[in-house]
């Protein structure tokens, strides 16, 4: 009865989604107050639905309701509770839906933050995020129905994949989605101004705090993703390249563009047509990435066919809505007027770099991800777009963004006069490094691009804290005036400065990991002794144990450093007793932001275990680093000027009369 | 799920339904015991593909023909064999298919000049914007009007 009503609640919302796609814009072009007034309302009763119907799904999976389909595929009653939780969204349709969750969350919060929105942007806002819950919606139910019965109800599941069974499933997807999702609202915002054909830094100042929500969450999840396969795949990789990633790397590189351009317009009210063009974008991926995942076409392009009707739906989707929004992009963005002028070098001029670079980087990445599919349904011909490609190009084309990052701030808005001189010889000053890196090369031919990476990082780093130092003016006033006048700061430029020494940590964290790092691969026999980064690890043998659904034997380690025992790891091999699946479970020894990873191989005759074991130095940084932008987010979102729906109102009159200057 | 190959999903928001098996790769018995070749050998290997495996190197991965190519790679190496010998020797047996970086050639022509393009044509539009702007707007000189509103508001 509960899968009914959650089926139910989801063609109700089907239906709400349709009104709310047309009411509001028919309400904001004739004025009328009471259909616009239509949106918040319908947005909210949305969200209930759409709760409603993914909380009796969940309820399915925590009763291990085996009549549904979907949970008897990915569920198993003796799956630990919290896989039940997280395996709702651990496969095809359930994931679906927490996308349309997120989707329509983002809508009610819109509803409710929106207040001091003008009436008809919300309405349009709305409904606009409505047509996209109106596909999603019809996609879930024709083509992805979660509810489905089976009758009779099988007596137990098939489980979960047991990749799948970890704290990270729990975590990972719903972050990864509120980023993904969260860029719905830029795109909506976009095509509400395109459709007003009105834009002006207050739209600008609107849009920024969702843009930089979005950012943070997917920042965060994923550099949770990234850790979970670091740790799960046991081979200690943390980012291969893999199309998968992509799908969610290149929404990230365009956010966080996005972040940068709605800065100019916000407060330069210049690239105000390219921002636009950008929260399009931005979303577009997102929506690209669904696509690229959704159907399969990225493991193969014959997977394609398995399922071609989601994959077409998708595709369908895909087409409407990008299609659309440039059409409709080519159409308005004339009339949308230009705005503020600057000189190259400025803060403007930085973030213009800050735009190209990334947004190149996110067409190098789109590319190298759907060539090799094009050009085989081009031409039948099959090449390989890997890590080593993406490397290179995609490291390439950062080397630069990283060496301008901490200029950015520093720089003043409109001309950088002040600076000048110091720019300048920050210039020779980098010409000078880069030219000893290469002397250094020539003779040496050694690790040139790991220092240089690694004073990246440092660069960043403090490149991060100069920035506070100026702006306090330490150097002039003294330390006490300097913390006072830090105080009084708005939190926006913390968030700048948070994020961008996270940034430096995250490049730190790469290079030394992959410079210092050492791989070590041996047989051991119980008793054997190997030493790596410093520890020695004694081999103890393996045990057998028995999980909840799974049996496992478990190498244990002893690790000691000059002699004495400081810590054990174990490491196992599982077997997955109802899908008959093996896994590896790494053993992960943390020391400071250095890690021991000690990961099985196989068992050899005579008694051996192929044993790998990776030290990986500094290698917590890169996530760390990745937390530390998040709170960067965090802080700046805190921002009074920027908290969600609170730009001032006095902001418009003065806008309406610049408006008039131009 | 027979292996013989190991699929490897990575698990960023995947959730797909294909299995992880754990992924060895170079095994003991097979590591040279020159470190300057061996290490020659693992740069190469990171280098080639896996066939049968979904983007994943041989370095990477412990299906038998990563195996088998990861044996082939050092047979070649240490019968002197230069770095771009290697990958001729690879190519000429297996394909393109087999290189993640894919070499410079009529039909990857896009895929390369796509970064390099349009850092200049992007780099060029920022310039031709930035110059010519300036010309046009820096005329729109103030009205009266704006400007008594502009004294009015500065005296507050």
């Amino acid at each position: 009865m509960i899968i009914e009503i959650g089926h139910y609640a989801l063609v109700l919302a089907l239906a709400t989604a349709l009104i709310l796609s047309v009411l509001p814009v028919i309400g904001a072009r004739r004025g009328d107050a009471a259909m616009m007034a239509l949106a918040p309302t319908g947005s909210l009763v949305l969200f209930a639905l759409v709760t409603l119907s993914f909380g009796a799904l969940t309820w399915a999976y925590v009763v291990s309701d085996f009549s549904v389909a979907n949970v008897w595929e990915n569920s198993h009653s003796l799956m630990p509770l919290i896989y039940k939780y997280s395996g709702v969204w651990g496969n095809h349709e359930g994931s679906m839906l927490l996308w349309l969750l997120i989707l329509v969350f983002f809508s009610a919060l819109v509803a409710v933050f929106g207040g001091n929105l003008p009436d008809t942007l919300r309405a349009n806002v709305l409904a606009v995020q409505a047509w996209i819950s109106t596909a999603f919606l019809l996609f879930i139910l024709l083509t992805s129905n979660p509810f489905l019965r089976l009758d009779p109800a099988p007596a137990e599941g098939q489980d979960l994949n047991p990749v799948l069974q970890d704290f990270g499933l729990a975590v990972h997807p719903p972050l990864l989605y509120l980023g993904y999702v969260g860029f719905s609202v830029c795109f909506s915002f976009a095509v509400a101004a395109l459709i007003e054909g009105r834009i002006d830094a207050a739209w600008a100042r609107w849009v920024r705090p969702w843009t930089l929500a979005a950012w943070t969450f997917l920042t965060a999840g994923i550099a949770m993703g990234s850790y979970w396969a670091y740790y799960e795949l046991g081979w200690g990789g943390w980012w291969f390249w893999d199309p998968v990633e992509n799908a969610s790397f290149m929404p990230w590189l365009a956010g966080t563009a996005l972040l940068h351009s709605a800065l100019v317009m916000e407060k330069r009210e210049a690239l105000k047509i390219w921002t636009v063009l950008l929260a399009i974008m931005t979303f577009s991926l997102s929506l690209l990435g669904t696509f690229l995942v959704r159907s399969g076409v990225l493991t193969s392009v014959h997977s394609f066919a398995t399922d071609p009707t989601r994959g077409i739906f998708i595709l369908c989707i895909l087409a409407i809505f990008i299609g659309g929004a440039f059409v409709l992009f080519a159409w308005r963005a004339p009339m949308l007027k230009a705005g503020g002028i600057f000189a190259p070098i400025s803060r403007e001029g930085a973030l213009v770099l800050n735009n190209l670079i990334l947004t190149v980087a996110t067409a190098t990445v789109l590319t190298g991800t759907l060539y090799p599919l094009i050009l085989e349904t081009l031409t039948g011909e099959k090449i390989s777009v890997g890590a080593p490609f993406f490397n290179m190009t995609f490291g390439l084309l950062m080397l630069p963004l990283l060496v301008a990052v901490p200029f950015g701030p520093v720089l003043a808005w409109k001309r950088g006069d002040l600076l000048g001189a110091l720019q300048r010889l920050w210039v020779f000053a980098g010409l000078s490094l880069f030219a000893g890196l290469a002397f250094f090369y020539i003779q040496n031919g050694g690790p040139v691009l790991a220092i240089f990476g690694l004073a990246l990082g440092f660069w960043g780093m403090i490149g991060a804290l100069a920035d506070l130092w100026y702006r306090g003016n330490f150097a002039k006033v003294g330390f006490s005036v300097g913390v006072k006048r830090l105080i009084g700061l708005p939190r926006s430029v913390f968030g700048t400065a948070i994020a961008h020494f996270g940034l430096g940590v995250t490049v730190l964290g790469i290079f030394a990991a992959t410079t210092f790092g050492t791989e070590t691969v041996v047989e051991m026999k119980q008793g054997a002794s190997v030493d790596v980064g410093g520890y020695s690890l004694t081999y103890d043998g393996l045990r057998d144990a028995v999980g909840p659904n799974y049996t496992e034997s478990r190498g244990h380690f002893a690790v000691s450093r000059g002699g004495v025992e400081v810590a054990d790891v174990w490491s196992s091999k599982r077997l997955y007793t109802a899908r008959r699946m093996p896994t590896t479970e790494a053993g992960i020894l943390t020391f400071g932001l250095s890690q021991l990873y000690v990961s099985l191989g196989d068992a050899m005759e005579g008694g051996g275990m192929v044993v790998r074991i990776w030290w990986k130095p500094f290698i917590l940084c890169i996530w760390g680093g990745a937390l530390v932008m998040m709170a960067g987010g965090f802080v700046s979102l805190s921002d009074r000027r920027l908290r969600v729906g609170a730009p001032s109102r006095k902001a418009k009159p003065v806008k309406a009369r610049l408006e008039a200057a131009e | 799920m027979a292996n013989s190959c190991t699929f490897r999903i990575v698990l960023a928001m995947i959730l797909a339904l294909l299995a992880s098996l754990p992924a060895f790769a170079v095994n003991p018995d097979e590591v040279l015991s020159n470190p300057v070749l061996e290490q020659r050998a693992r740069n190469l290997s990171a280098q080639l593909r896996c066939m049968v495996c979904q983007n994943q190197s041989i370095d990477d991965s412990n299906a038998e023909l990563a195996r088998d190519l990861r044996v082939l790679v050092r047979e070649r190496l240490t019968n002197g064999d230069t770095d771009d010998q290697v990958v001729d020797y690879v190519v000429s047996r297996y394909g393109e298919f087999v290189l993640l970086k894919p070499r410079l050639s009529a039909k990857t022509v896009i895929l390369w000049a796509t970064p390099v393009l349009l850092l200049l044509v992007g780099a060029i539009a920022i310039l031709v914007f930035v110059r010519t702007r300036p010309s046009q707007r820096a005329v729109a000189a103030l009205t009266a009007e704006e400007q008594a509103r502009i004294e009015e508001l500065l005296k507050k």
